[in-house]
């Protein structure tokens, strides 16, 4: 067992529970309200110096009586030790926590990942949107386990809507206001990339 | 070189009050003028540029979104996800071996290192030791990946930057790489090699005869390559000074593999947290100094020279023996055996119908893939189907700190920096 999670418990008490191991590797749950607090923790105080972020992925399991845990694997380079914290939160309720890209750069594309793929929020996130599916994807999120193999919705209204889509809208509204290009944009693309935008499709949640 | 900084914030802000993403509003020159007021005078207009996604320097199907003031890049968007096939999700509905052929398409320009990862992470969640010969036999499948994507980032980088002698080279020495994978596995790039428990074929005599005359020739290329590179005017220049990363950005950004390595950083999974038997091999772990696009170079060219020792040492030592363990639950039956043996077939039968059962637990293994650290994360309910299997894609988590490389150098330099990264978009979009 890892000395971190004892260490962990004296700092924190009663917000760090249980510690397991599995396969040679300290798992350590946290309870979400002092995530960033336990993770500053971890990369800044001597003795720890877990400085350099593995992972950030989720966990759904089977079981739908078991929470969705967020896995973070943390390594400290200097000790060359690894250390997995885990977070449990209630899929039925308010898939949100507060993010670590203010502790860690890397954790930007991985916290996107875990929105796109889990529907999990990340607060403070400077950026927080979809990446590896598109941005008007309304299907759900694939990596839960209520999302069956093949996608929500059929065949047929998949193919509809890869057919409707609107070939000009390359550009989020984002990426046109940077360059102000949207202004110069002629009138029917400006109506089309409008009527592109989020949120459009039926039969969403 | 002129390194302009342009001192906005341009980060979109968190969520709105709805809980969504917020994005700038619709009014699109309203917002960006909101967010930095009036432009000087002289500042001149930005250019919103687009490459890719079908675009020979982007090396796959990444699309970045190029917001350019001149030609200096103010800001880079890059896009992903093109590629997405779902292995994650895929791999949550069959057995343990049945992945290991999606394994292969991920980072399809080494997967034998991918088959040889996903095995060892099955194995450890399921207990299993290997064998002496399959050990060696999957360090030789690792450094044979390693130099054949090395000698892929060569070629198509040293294009990028307009040397096109260095590819020839390099693909005809990845020629014979996959002359020999064929050989081994049947088949050039999607090879599977590795099963839960051993390989899925032992190599032959012919096989360890080419791989020496391999060994033995192919430092001389890698000396040519250096030869035209290494003090090349053009090639220095373009790539010395570019796309610098510092060791506690590096780190901050979770770089790993030759991108960590060329910021200063001396961690190597093989050296630091080995597997196989990484630890009794004589090897060197190259260590850039400045970060930038030429350290990356040397580095994995060194690297090379380095995987071509630990083959040469691999094949000294290649042991005689089974390759897969001797346990008929995880192994199949010879198919004769199979076909006239009662219990044979029975275990024939249960693998195949059911599959391997792997204990209550999660496992996580980290190798020393070309592009980084590939990680294999499994968690098991008691079936024999994982409940999540989880890629660490290396050059998914390196292209993420392109916008911080890029950002501030000029267009041309961001087709180094991009190419340095090193990335293979079946990897980057799983």
């Amino acid at each position: 067992m890892n000395p971190s999670a004892e260490a962990l418990r004296a700092t924190f008490g009663g917000a760090i529970g249980r510690a397991v191991e599995s396969c040679g590797d300290t798992i350590v749950y946290v309870d979400r309200a002092v995530l960033p607090d336990v993770m500053a923790w971890l990369r800044d105080t001597p003795g720890q110096q877990y400085d350099y972020l593995v992972d950030v992925t989720a966990v759904e399991y089977r079981d739908r009586e078991r929470p969705l845990e967020l896995v973070y694997n943390l390594r400290s380079l200097e000790r060359r030790t690894d250390l997995r914290v885990k977070v449990e939160l209630d899929p039925r309720g308010d898939l949100a926590i507060d993010s670590v890209v203010a502790l860690w750069r890397g954790a930007d594309w991985l916290e996107r990942e875990v929105y796109d793929m889990f529907g999990v929020t990340f607060r403070g996130h400077p950026d927080l949107r979809r990446i590896l599916m598109w941005e008007t994807y309304a299907e759900g999120y694939p990596l839960r386990k209520d999302f069956p193999l093949r996608g929500r919705f059929s065949r047929a209204e998949q193919v509809r809507q890869a057919l409707n889509a609107n070939p000009e809208a390359h550009y989020s509204m984002e990426e046109l206001s940077i360059a102000e290009a949207y202004d110069e944009l002629p009138p029917d693309m400006r109506e089309r990339l409008r009527r592109g935008e989020r949120d459009k499709i039926p039969n969403s949640e | 070189m002129s390194k302009r900084t342009i001192a906005v914030e341009l980060a979109t802000p968190g969520l709105d009050p709805q809980g969504r993403p917020a994005r700038i509003p619709l009014e699109a020159g309203v917002g960006a003028r909101e967010r930095y007021g009036e432009r000087e005078p002289d500042a001149g207009e930005h250019m919103l540029i687009n490459i890719g996604p079908q675009h020979p320097a982007t090396h796959g199907v990444l699309r970045l979104v190029v917001e350019l003031d001149g030609e200096t890049v103010v800001r880079v968007i890059p896009h992903v996800g093109y590629l997405h096939s779902g292995f994650e999700k895929l791999g949550e509905y069959r057995h343990y071996n049945q992945i290991i052929p999606l394994t292969d398409r991920t980072d399809y320009l080494s997967p034998m290192a991918n088959n040889v990862g996903f095995a060892l992470a099955a194995e450890q969640l399921m207990g299993i030791a290997i064998t002496p010969r399959c050990t060696v036999l999957r360090v030789i499948a690792c450094e044979m990946s390693r130099i054949i994507s090395h000698m892929v980032w060569l070629g198509t980088t040293s294009i990028d930057l307009g040397a096109f002698t260095p590819f020839l080279w390099a693909f005809q020495e990845r020629e014979r790489i996959y002359n020999l994978q064929e050989m081994w596995t049947g088949a050039r790039l999607t090879t599977s090699v590795t099963r839960v428990g051993g390989m899925m074929a032992d190599v032959t005599d012919d096989f360890v005869a080419g791989l020496r005359q391999f060994v033995d020739t192919y430092p001389k290329t890698l000396h040519e390559i250096d030869r035209v590179l290494t003090r090349n005017a053009v090639w220095v220049g373009r790539t010395q000074g570019v796309g610098v990363m510092t060791a506690p950005e590096a780190i901050n950004y979770s770089l790993s593999g030759p991108m960590l390595r060329a910021s200063g950083v001396p961690y190597d999974v093989r050296r630091d947290k080995p597997y196989l038997d990484y630890d009794s091999y004589e090897f060197d772990v190259p260590v850039g100094e400045h970060g930038d696009v030429y350290d990356r170079y040397l580095v994995r060219l060194e690297e090379c020279h380095q995987s071509n020792r630990i083959l040469r040492q691999a094949l000294e030592r290649l042991p005689d023996g089974p390759v897969n363990i001797a346990d008929p639950r995880l192994i199949l039956p010879p198919k004769s055996r199979a076909m006239s043996d009662m219990e044979a077939m029975i275990y024939h039968f249960k693998q195949v119908m059911e599959g391997v059962k792997a204990p209550v637990g999660e496992a996580y293994v980290g190798i020393e893939n070309p592009k980084g650290e590939l990680g294999t994360y499994l968690v098991s309910d008691g079936t024999a189907k994982p409940v999540r299997w989880r890629i660490r894609p290396p050059s998914f988590i390196n292209l993420a700190a392109l916008p911080k490389m890029a950002e501030g150098h000029l267009l041309s330099d961001l087709i180094a920096i991009n190419a340095s990264v090193d990335i293979v978009m079946g990897e980057v979009d799983r």
